[in-house]
C-alpha cells in the first residue's frame, strides 16, 4: 500500500512543535539580551546569579527532602501493594485495591490537591513540609505499583518455590532470590516517583505552607512575577537534571535480567 | 486453614495501601462533597451548620460561562490532539521497527521536562517580544497590537502541545497491532484511499482512540496551570475558579462545592465509556497506562 505523504507531513509538524519551545529556551539561557528575543551575545550571568540565589537553594532543599522522602516510603507501599495485586489476582479485595490503585493515575490534579487540602483542615493538621510529603506519597504510590506490578508480570515465581524446596527460609527466598531479580523494577519505579515529586506543583501548590516552597513553586513564583532570563536557566539546568534522570532509569529497565 | 492462612496474607500485605489510600483519597473526597454544604467563617475555615446557599450561587451566570468555556476548550484540544494524532500514530505503527523506537522515544522525551517549564516555555514564545509573534508580524499575519497571550486559542495550543504525546501512544499502540493487510484487502476491493482509512482503519484502531480521547479530555477539564500563565481572565476555566476560591478570598465551602460539580464532570465521560463497552460486552476498558 502507498503510504501517502500526509501521515509523514504531520509527524514531522509534531516534531517540530514538540522541540521547538523546548530549544529556544535552552539558547535563550545564554543570551545576554534581558527582554528581547534577538540575540544579544553569549553570557552566563543568568547562571550566575542563579548560583548566588539563597531562595532558589532553600527551595531545593526542601525539595530534596520531600522527595526522598515520599520516594522512600512510596516505595515499600508500592512493592507491597503491588506484590498484593499479583500474588491474589482475581479477588475482591484486590479488584478494589487496583480501583483505588488506579484513581490517583487518572484523577485531575487539582482535585488531588483540592481534596487533600479539605482534609488536612478539617483534621487540623498545619500545611508544610510534612503536609506535601503525605501529599506526594498518595500519588506516588500508584506509579509505583504499576511499574513495579508490570516488572511482577514477567517473573517466575517457581524460582522462589525451586529455592524453598532446595531449604531457604521465606526470608532468605525473598533476599536472595526475588529482590535481586525485581530490583530493576524497583529502580524504575523509585526514580520515577523521585521524578514526579521534583516536578510536581499543582497539588504542592494547595498543600504548602509558609517556609515549604517547593522548587516548582518557586518557579511559578518567579515566572508570574520574576526575571525571564533566571527562569530560562534554571529550566535549562532542571532539563539537563531530569534528561540524565531519564537516560539512567532506560538503562536501567533494559537491565531487566 | 491453608485457605485462611492466605487470605490473612492477602489482606496483611494490602492493609497499608488500602489505608492510605483510603485516608487521602477516599476520605477527601467524601469531604469535598460535604464542605460544599457547610457555611463558611470569617478566618477562612469551615462553618458549623448546613447550608444550601453556596451551591444555589453556582447557579449564576459567571459561573454558566466558565463552565461552558471549560468544557468547549477541553473539547477542542481533544479534537486537535486526535486530529493530529491519527496520522501520526500511523506513521510510527508503518515505520520498521527500528524507527518506531526512536520516533516514540523522540515523542516521549521533552515530555520527561517539568511541566512548569514547557508552559513557560510557550508563554516566552507567545509573548509580544516573542520569536512567533516577530516572525508572524515580520511575513503580516499579525499587527504590531496583537495579542498572542492571554486569549483562548494560547490555551487550547499549549493544551494540545501538553497532551498530545498521550494521545499519540494509545493511537500508536492501536495501530501497531492492527492488520494492516486488511486495508490492502479493502483497496483490492475497490475502496478508495480515504474510503479505506475511514472504514478499515479507524475501526480498527477504535480502542486506542477511545483511549486516547479520555486521557485528554479527563485532565483538560481540570486544567489550571495553562490557562493561568498563558489565558488571563477571558480563559479562565473552572479549575481558576477552585484556585481563585482557596488562594484569593479563602472560602473553602465555595471551593468545595466546584470542585464536587468538576468531579461530577469527570466521572460523567469515564461512566459512559463503561457503560458503553459493557453493552458490547467488552469490559476490558484501557483508560491509560503508567508512564
Amino acid at each position: 500500500m502507498k503510504k501517502g505523504r500526509l501521515p509523514l507531513a504531520a509527524t514531522l509538524l509534531v516534531l517540530v512543535f514538540f522541540y521547538l519551545p523546548i530549544i529556544i529556551l535552552v539558547v535563550n539561557s545564554f543570551n545576554a539580551a534581558r527582554f528581547s528575543s534577538s540575540w544579544q551575545g553569549f553570557t552566563l550571568e543568568w547562571y550566575a546569579k542563579l548560583f548566588h540565589s539563597p531562595e532558589i537553594w532553600l527551595s531545593v532543599r526542601n525539595t530534596l527532602v520531600i522527595a526522598l522522602g515520599s520516594t522512600a516510603v512510596s516505595l515499600v507501599l508500592g512493592t507491597a501493594a503491588a506484590f498484593a495485586l499479583h500474588r491474589y489476582a482475581g479477588s475482591r479485595l484486590q479488584q478494589a485495591h487496583y480501583t483505588l490503585i488506579y484513581t490517583p493515575l487518572v484523577v485531575p490534579e487539582i482535585l488531588m490537591g483540592i481534596s487533600l487540602l479539605m482534609a488536612f483542615v478539617a483534621a487540623g493538621t498545619g500545611l508544610g513540609l510534612f503536609t506535601i510529603f503525605l501529599a506526594h506519597v498518595t500519588f506516588c504510590v500508584s506509579y509505583v505499583a504499576m511499574v513495579v506490578l508490570a516488572r511482577l508480570q514477567d517473573f517466575d515465581f517457581q524460582l522462589i518455590e525451586a529455592a524453598q524446596d532446595l531449604g531457604a527460609s521465606w526470608w532468605q527466598s525473598t533476599r536472595k532470590v526475588l529482590l535481586p531479580l525485581l530490583l530493576p523494577g524497583l529502580a524504575a519505579g523509585g526514580l520515577l516517583a523521585f521524578t514526579l515529586s521534583v516536578d510536581d506543583f499543582v497539588i504542592t501548590f494547595f498543600v504548602a505552607g509558609p517556609g515549604s516552597t517547593t522548587l516548582p513553586l518557586r518557579i511559578y513564583s518567579m515566572i508570574k512575577y520574576g526575571n525571564p532570563p533566571m527562569i530560562n536557566a534554571l529550566s535549562t539546568l532542571l532539563l539537563a537534571v531530569t534528561l540524565t534522570a531519564v537516560i539512567a532509569s532506560q538503562r536501567l529497565a533494559r537491565l531487566k535480567r | 486453614m491453608k485457605r485462611n492462612k492466605r487470605r490473612l496474607q492477602e489482606w496483611l500485605i494490602s492493609l497499608p495501601t488500602l489505608l492510605w489510600l483510603s485516608l487521602f483519597i477516599v476520605v477527601p473526597t467524601v469531604l469535598v462533597f460535604a464542605i460544599a454544604f457547610r457555611p463558611a467563617n470569617p478566618y477562612g475555615g469551615i462553618g458549623a451548620g448546613w447550608t444550601l446557599e453556596t451551591i444555589r450561587g453556582l447557579w449564576t451566570h459567571g459561573y454558566l460561562v466558565i463552565a461552558w468555556r471549560t468544557f468547549w476548550i477541553s473539547a477542542v484540544t481533544t479534537v486537535l490532539c486526535i486530529l493530529l494524532a491519527v496520522p501520526t500514530g500511523y506513521f510510527i505503527a508503518r515505520a520498521s521497527m527500528k524507527w518506531q523506537n526512536r520516533l516514540l522515544l523522540l515523542v516521549i522525551v521533552p515530555f520527561w521536562t517539568s511541566f512548569l517549564v514547557r508552559v513557560f516555555a510557550w508563554r516566552s514564545l507567545l509573548h509580544p517580544e516573542g520569536l512567533i509573534k516577530q516572525v508572524l508580524e515580520g511575513i503580516g499575519l499579525a499587527s504590531p497590537q496583537a495579542t498572542l497571550l492571554y486569549h483562548p486559542g494560547a490555551v487550547v495550543l499549549v493544551m494540545v502541545y501538553t497532551f498530545l504525546p498521550f494521545t499519540i501512544l494509545p493511537i500508536y499502540a492501536a495501530a501497531e497491532k492492527f492488520d494492516f493487510r486488511l486495508v490492502e484487502a479493502a483497496r483490492d476491493l475497490g475502496a478508495r484511499p480515504f474510503q479505506a482509512f475511514r472504514k478499515v482503519f479507524l475501526p480498527g484502531i477504535r480502542r486506542g482512540l477511545l483511549t486516547a480521547v479520555l486521557v485528554v479530555f479527563i485532565p483538560a477539564l481540570g486544567s489550571y496551570i495553562i490557562p493561568d500563565l498563558v489565558g488571563g481572565p477571558a480563559s479562565e476555566m473552572l479549575g481558576n475558579k477552585i484556585a481563585q476560591r482557596v488562594f484569593v478570598d479563602r472560602n473553602l465551602p465555595y471551593a468545595a462545592a466546584l470542585s464536587a460539580v468538576l468531579i461530577l464532570a469527570v466521572l460523567a465521560p469515564l461512566i459512559a465509556v463503561l457503560v458503553l463497552q459493557r453493552k458490547k460486552g467488552k469490559a476490558d476498558i484501557i483508560i491509560g497506562e503508567a508512564p
